[in-house]
């Protein structure tokens, strides 16, 4: 996020466009719904109707896929209207031009034919948003989840440039990070391409300040993302995969894909804290510390890093990560030598300048702390981009509207688009485990909307068959106003219903990111 | 700013203040039962009344703005009587099962009998007769401890949204209940557990704690939520060697003490059995459990005959900071970039 949670409350308007935040960032919903009660103006868009839906100005109800159309249509009436900040365009900004004239062709109307959104919600939407003196977007993987995710991205922060809402409190584009530490796993480097604090590692200086830090040869070949991965597996170029806390055996698209690739490995190794459907392929599995096991730190979504402190011993032998890492790094001939996480840390503030004046110390006195902290005296970032980019100029890329992957057809003639519900979480390896969670919500609910259930004579809590040229699951069916005709939703928590043997794992040419979002299916009545 | 005197001490604050924000600048405490600084205030229970001199009544602290040159005394006798005259109504119909009620040593209204000598009822009213809501999973609604203090459907309404609760009757017969009186998980409550973290008293009781400790054996530890990224403090509290009770952390910026039904309720996953509590290897293709010995060692002699990028791994948007920077140093040190997590997912 480019500002704090704590900035939502006070923005004069908030435009959430592919987040039903209210059940994946619950807390985060209770804001935005605070902020609307005191006035701000709220633009919610989505293909649902999510329960932001009832509180917005405007609600866009666009077809899944189409984000980029929808935004670029805001940003034609915004130059059309004379509501662009010309000061904001001329001072910070380069690229104007180029962007300007690719969204020419993207009237209301057009952008109607496309989306499904009336012209006129669709100026008024534009209207509220770059109207108000304080705007902040937020968004999730409604806007990254699909093959034009990152055009997507990039038409989000036009749109924020375009009306100067960026670098202030309460204006920015935020997106809202979906794990509880996915913020810090990309900030330690858990990526292919980038070292801790984004540092490249096909880059000279910081090449060389590791290798001299770590005191070991490095390859400055940047590797492979986890869709790639799984296809090298299956190329026979990779052998060997260990995972540490994920499960991707449930949560990657086209699952028979990646269960392939799992299989085909020579070696799988394991961390976990249950034996999840990944751990139950691996030929070696080490039980781990849990969350409130062990200390350390997390990075939330507004990039503040807070403390996590042991409550609990951990079960039976299992052990905290990193005592497990520094073990068996022990074994392959690395001496470490952490006695705490704090040591750990206090590496990471040292080749991490985003983190160089965090610590343990200051965390303890002065609770979390917003990255970028530079020095012992910084007082951390609670908004990015205040008079200028992180680049300098912040740059306008010209974006073109382009249909999904998969459309829905004859024979596939339903899109499914997918997402989570409140109660549950990722994989559901730990809510599926919270007793009181699974007696309440035991199963998915396929949403499908009255005029399709009709159609296809399918009742409430009927059993449904949902088939896509990739696989098919059984579900029981929820009839809802949620969804409009012609799209169904469901949720990829539950391994009896797995959503994800539907999707499609074609990707995002840049970031990578497959298509979770839009896939074609068929839904037929089943026997339970 | 605005100058007033509270029990004799001078302190300048913001108009708009209220006498109870002056009090606590001052460290002068007032008990309070329906007040909370985020909600509208109502001034419903009376009990933070206070003397201001020149106004004939006492007034209601918490929803009274300071006046300039104003005189506040807030612990005179005629303060006390009041204050004792509302615990006495509050005891004529509370249960006194004391001796069994969670709430016992974190309980508003058995702290202030305790400070004001109430020990029982001068009163001999009706008892109220409901039947305990324990049909969902998460917590228990006994609305015969029930003050009306409106707290719990105030955080509902105002801050959640879900407006599940509402009161419904009047006088004798108040009560707060979800719509038509049914139970709480038919209604459109989202188990939050903002309302039972708010209740001053033993009204609502969350399941998980239950006959599990007495506040004061418990020690409260303050962490961060393991669900999504929001990232909201949460302060766990354990007896031995476990988590019997969750409350969102008020002092988190993040959060102010706000929870959903995940960080509140979905902790309990820390000590199902299904845990992996040893290490497990394949032999003959089943896993069975092995040392930690025997683990290490044969995956770091399979790691040593793969070559370079012929090992990929994946870290943990899950684990701490300190466990992904040590996932990548150990796959870097042995030289490969093919390390990903799931955030694209
Ligand atoms: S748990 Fe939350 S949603 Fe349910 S009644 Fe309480 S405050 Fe309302
Ligand atoms: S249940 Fe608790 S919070 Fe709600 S009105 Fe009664 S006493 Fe107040
Ligand atoms: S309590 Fe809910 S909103 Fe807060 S971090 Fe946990 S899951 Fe997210
Ligand atoms: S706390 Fe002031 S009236 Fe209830």
């Amino acid at each position: 996020m480019t500002n704090s949670i704590g900035e939502i409350e006070n923005a004069q308007a908030l435009f959430v466009i592919g987040s039903n935040t209210t059940e994946t960032h619950p807390v985060i919903g209770y804001r935005v719904k605070m902020a609307q009660k005191k006035g701000a103006s709220l633009i919610v868009a989505d293909p649902r109707r999510i329960e932001l839906a009832e509180y917005a100005d405007v609600f866009l109800q666009l077809r899944p896929g189409t984000n980029e159309a929808l935004l670029n249509g805001m940003i034609n009436v915004i130059i059309q209207e004379g509501l662009a900040d010309e000061g904001f365009i001329r001072e910070r900004t380069e690229g104007y031009e180029e962007m300007a004239a690719a969204v020419l062709k993207y009237t209301p109307e057009y952008v109607e034919g496309i989306t499904g959104v009336a012209a006129e919600d669709l100026r008024q939407a534009a209207r509220l948003y770059a109207g108000a003196d304080s705007a902040a977007i937020l968004y999730t993987m409604g806007i990254t989840q699909h093959t034009k995710g990152t055009d997507s991205v990039l038409a989000v922060a036009n749109l924020a440039m375009v009306s100067g809402n960026i670098g202030k409190p309460c204006s920015g584009v935020n997106p809202l990070r979906g794990q509880n530490n996915v913020q810090g796993a990309c900030d330690m480097g858990a990526l292919p391409v980038v070292f801790t604090g984004y540092q490249r590692v096909d880059n000279e200086d910081a090449l060389s300040k590791f290798k001299k830090a770590w005191g070991v040869k490095l390859n400055s070949q940047p590797g492979l993302t986890v869709t790639e991965i799984f296809d090298s597996i299956l190329q026979g170029k990779i052998k060997a995969l260990y995972v540490m806390g994920e499960n991707p055996a449930l949560s990657d698209a086209n699952l028979h894909h990646v269960m392939e690739a799992l299989e085909k490995l020579d070696f799988l190794v394991v961390q976990d804290i249950f034996l999840t459907e990944t751990a139950a392929l691996a030929d070696v599995v080490l039980p781990a510390a849990a969350f409130a096991e062990k200390q350390g730190t997390f990075t939330n979504t507004e990039r503040r890093v807070q403390m996590v402190r042991q409550a609990v011993n951990p079960p039976g032998e299992a052990k905290p990560d990193w005592l497990i890492l520094q073990e068996l790094a022990y074994k392959l001939g690395i001496e470490w030598h952490y006695e705490t996480p704090e040591d750990i840390f206090q590496e990471i503030a040292l080749l991490t300048p985003s983190y160089a004046g965090i610590s343990y110390q200051r965390l303890e006195e002065e609770g979390g702390l917003q990255w970028p902290c530079t020095d012992g005296e910084h007082p951390g970032t609670p908004y990015l981009h205040q008079g200028k980019f992180s680049r300098g100029k912040g740059l306008f890329t010209p974006v073109e509207y382009r249909p999904p992957a998969e459309e829905p057809d004859e024979e596939y003639p339903l899109v499914l688009t997918t997402g989570r519900n409140l109660f549950h979480y990722h994989t559901g390896t730990m809510t599926r485990r919270s007793n009181g969670i699974n007696a309440f919500k035991p199963e998915e609910m396929v949403q499908i909307s009255i005029d399709d259930a009709a159609r296809l004579g399918i009742n409430e809590g009927d059993m449904v068959e949902i088939t896509s040229r990739r696989g098919h699951v059984k579900a029981r069916a929820a009839v809802t106003e949620k969804v409009p005709p012609g799209i169904i939703f469901m949720t990829f928590h539950f391994h009896e219903a797995a959503a994800n043997l539907l999707t499609n794992n074609e990707v995002d040419p840049v970031a990578k990111i497959p298509e979770l979002k839009v896939c074609a299916v068929k839904v037929e009545k089943t026997e339970p | 700013m605005i100058s007033l005197t509270i029990n004799g001490q001078r302190v300048e604050v913001e108009p708009e203040t209220t006498i109870l924000q002056a009090a606590e600048k001052l460290g002068i405490f007032i008990p309070t039962f329906c007040y909370d600084p985020e909600l509208t205030l109502v001034g419903a229970c009376r009990m933070c009344v206070v003397e201001v001199e020149k106004a004939r009544a006492l007034v209601a602290s918490c929803c009274t703005p300071v006046g300039e040159g104003m005189v506040v005394h807030t612990d005179t006798e005629r303060v006390h009587a009041a204050r004792k005259a509302n615990l006495n109504l509050l005891l004529a119909n509370h249960p006194l099962d004391c001796l069994t009620c969670e709430k016992t040593g974190n309980c508003r209204l058995q702290d202030y009998c305790y400070l004001y000598g109430v020990s029982e009822s001068e009163y001999s009213g009706d008892r109220k007769n409901y039947e305990p809501d324990a049909t969902n999973p998460f917590f228990v609604r006994n609305m015969n401890k029930c003050i009306l203090c409106g707290l719990c459907v105030r955080k509902c309404h105002e801050i959640n949204g879900a407006g599940a609760i509402e009161f419904m009757n009047r006088g004798f017969d108040s009560k707060v209940t979800a719509a038509f009186d049914d139970p709480l998980e038919n209604s459109s409550c989202v188990f939050c557990g903002m309302c039972v973290d708010a209740c001053p008293v033993g009204a609502l009781t969350p399941k998980q704690g239950l006959r599990k400790g007495r506040p004061w054996e418990l020690t409260a530890v303050k962490t961060v939520c393991p669900y999504c990224g929001t990232g909201c403090g949460l302060e766990l509290y354990v007896k031995g060697n476990e988590i019997v009770g969750i409350k969102g952390d008020a002092l988190s910026p993040v959060n102010r003490g706000l929870t959903c039904v995940k960080g509140h309720f979905g902790i309990d996953f820390l000590q199902s059995p299904e845990r992996l509590t040893r290490p497990l290897i394949r032999k003959n293709g089943e896993l069975v459990e092995s040392s930690w010995e025997e683990a290490l060692e044969l995956v770091a002699g399979k790691l040593k005959e793969v070559k370079g990028t012929e090992l990929a791994g994946l870290s943990s948007a899950r684990a701490t900071n300190e466990e992904n920077y040590l996932f990548q140093k150990l796959l870097r040190s042995l030289g490969t970039n093919n390390i990903d997590h799931c955030a694209r997912l």
